[in-house]
């Protein structure tokens, strides 16, 4: 019987679903990686995350906003980070009302891409104890 | 295409201190209209007048006309000083009406923007012909402004996706950086291999993206410098099937190049090289392990030939296929993971075919391949003196 979490990460971007994936299994996690929303969804049915780290632009550019709504839906109660490599110049901009979007897509932090590895477990740590 | 166009009204202000006139000129414009086919419009106009400066000063500001018909002599002030006062000058016709049309005073009204005169008296006749000229102005100038607006949306939209496409590589490159750096997987460098090989790739796509991005700006700004001389495309088919053995081998996909013994065209060989072998890489890589790709030219009359790339490779569905031109589209499917591109290179291929007077065409099936053709004629040989970049130098 073992006491690990359960993370689910997901990103289109096989490069950096790697990274993510093994900074957190080094961090003594199980994980399972997903390609893109339709991956993740059906992952969803059989695997109960503790916690999810999704990428905001996946194949359409609201990808990760749906996909973590669906999360939402399925386990009120699993945190889900956000990554975004979005920034000012795209028009979605979301650090100026970081707020207002987490509580329509219920994300529970929003993180610029790449995040940086102990930051990662540092807020993945934070919400799972919370 | 036989409905009726539609009516649009144009907002007509008369100003001038005649009854007469002003009655004159309204009936001149009731039931008026004006076709403009180019814009598939017909415009009819409604009319409101004043007769003193500052009741136009306050018709003005109520609301802003499209066209101010504008008496240069009123009890209070000249026209003149009402264009000076006017809110939202800029954004109306103005015709100055002017019984004695001195120099002086058409220079100054033109100054302030007036668009046209009208001298007194005039015929209803003569007031719908300067209107008439007055509305196709408006369109000509909101269709300007339309497509401006159109231009810098489609710049922002190439700007926002390309930012995307370079800073992923990014991200992904800083991203292993930090895993080595915290020796993520211990003190032994063999155990990072991958990581750098991976980086190397990331950076080496986007070296390719930059470059991409360079030709396709040096084509559309057309300041790319040709040379034009007799290119054997024969010649030009087989290294660009060399360039791909490598990719085509690891693939396992058999290249085969069907063409003459010689094939001249009056053409810049680094443009045809560009042609050929984007069309066999994306064969080669868009393909199926153990498929293959073929490269058919043809003669087609004189100075024309005509390419073929066909491929047994993954195809398009049709809704790939309509996106296929479309700036840094690659089609995303569980088949074409991990092949990379910049997105440009159709972009590219099909304005430098363009430049030989050609199109691309695609057939496609899914699952079963694709086939691109076109057709390349001679390129003129530029007048040198033709050229601007060469002037003075």
């Amino acid at each position: 019987m073992t006491t690990k979490k359960n993370i689910l990460v997901v990103d289109d971007d096989q490069d950096i679903l790697e990274q993510v994936a093994l900074t957190m299994k080094a961090a003594g996690y199980n994980v399972a990686t997903a390609r893109g929303q339709e991956d993740a969804e059906e992952i969803l049915l059989q695997f109960v995350p503790d916690l999810a780290i999704v990428d905001l632009m996946m194949e359409h550019m609201d990808s990760g906003f749906a996909l973590c709504h669906h999360i939402k839906k399925l386990y009120p109660e699993v945190p889900v980070i956000l990554l975004t490599a979005v920034s000012a110049a795209t028009g979605l901009d979301f650090s100026a009302r970081q707020e207002d979007a987490s509580s329509w897509m219920r994300a529970d932090i929003l993180l610029d891409k790449p995040a940086r590895p102990e930051q990662l477990r540092a807020e993945v740590k934070r919400l799972l104890r919370a | 295409m036989n409905d009726p166009e539609p009516l649009h009204l144009l907002d007509v202000l008369i100003v001038d201190d005649e009854a007469g006139m002003r009655a004159g000129a309204e009936r001149a414009l009731e039931g008026f209209t004006v076709a403009l086919p180019d814009f598939r419009e017909t415009v009819a106009f409604s009319v409101r007048s004043a007769s003193t400066g500052a009741e136009a000063l306050e018709e003005l500001k109520a609301r802003t006309p499209d066209i101010v018909l504008l008496d240069y002599k009123l009890p209070d002030m000249t026209g003149i000083d009402v264009l000076a006062d006017a809110p939202g000058a800029a954004d109306f016709l103005t015709i100055m009406i002017t019984a004695f049309a001195s120099l002086e005073v058409a220079v100054t009204a033109t100054k302030r923007g007036a668009f046209d005169f009208l001298a007194k008296p005039f015929t209803p006749e003569e007031l719908r012909a300067t209107i008439t000229k007055a509305a196709r102005s408006i369109y000509l100038q909101r269709k300007a402004r339309r497509l401006e607006d159109e231009k810098r949306q489609v710049r922002f939209e190439f700007i926002r996706v390309l930012a995307h496409e370079l800073k992923s590589p990014l991200a992904a490159v800083e991203g292993y950086m930090h895993l080595m750096k915290e020796r993520m997987k211990g003190p032994d460098m063999a155990a990072y291999d991958q990581m750098i090989d991976r980086s190397v790739t990331r950076i080496g796509g986007m070296r390719k993206l930059v470059m991409d991005l360079l030709d396709l700006t040096r084509l559309e700004s057309g300041r790319k410098k040709r040379s034009i001389e007799t290119v054997d495309l024969a010649r030009s088919a087989a290294l660009a099937a060399d360039a791909v053995a490598a990719m085509a081998a690891e693939k396992k996909v058999e290249v085969r190049v069907d063409a003459p013994a010689a094939l001249p065209l009056l053409a810049d060989s680094g443009e045809v090289d560009m042609i050929l072998s984007n069309l066999l890489s994306n064969a080669v890589k868009y393909n199926r392990e153990g498929g293959r790709a073929v490269l058919e030219l043809r003669p087609a009359g004189p100075g024309t030939v005509s390419v073929r790339c066909s491929d047994t490779g993954i195809g398009m569905t049709e809704e790939e296929l309509s996106r296929l031109f479309g700036e840094f589209v690659r089609m995303k499917n569980e088949h074409t993971r991990g092949i990379d591109g910049s997105g440009l290179g159709l972009s590219i291929l099909r304005k430098v075919v363009a430049l030989y007077g050609g199109e691309v065409r695609v057939t496609s099936r899914y699952g079963e391949g694709s086939s691109f053709e076109l057709t390349l004629r001679d390129a003129e040989i530029p007048a040198p003196e033709a050229d601007p970049a060469l002037k003075g130098a």
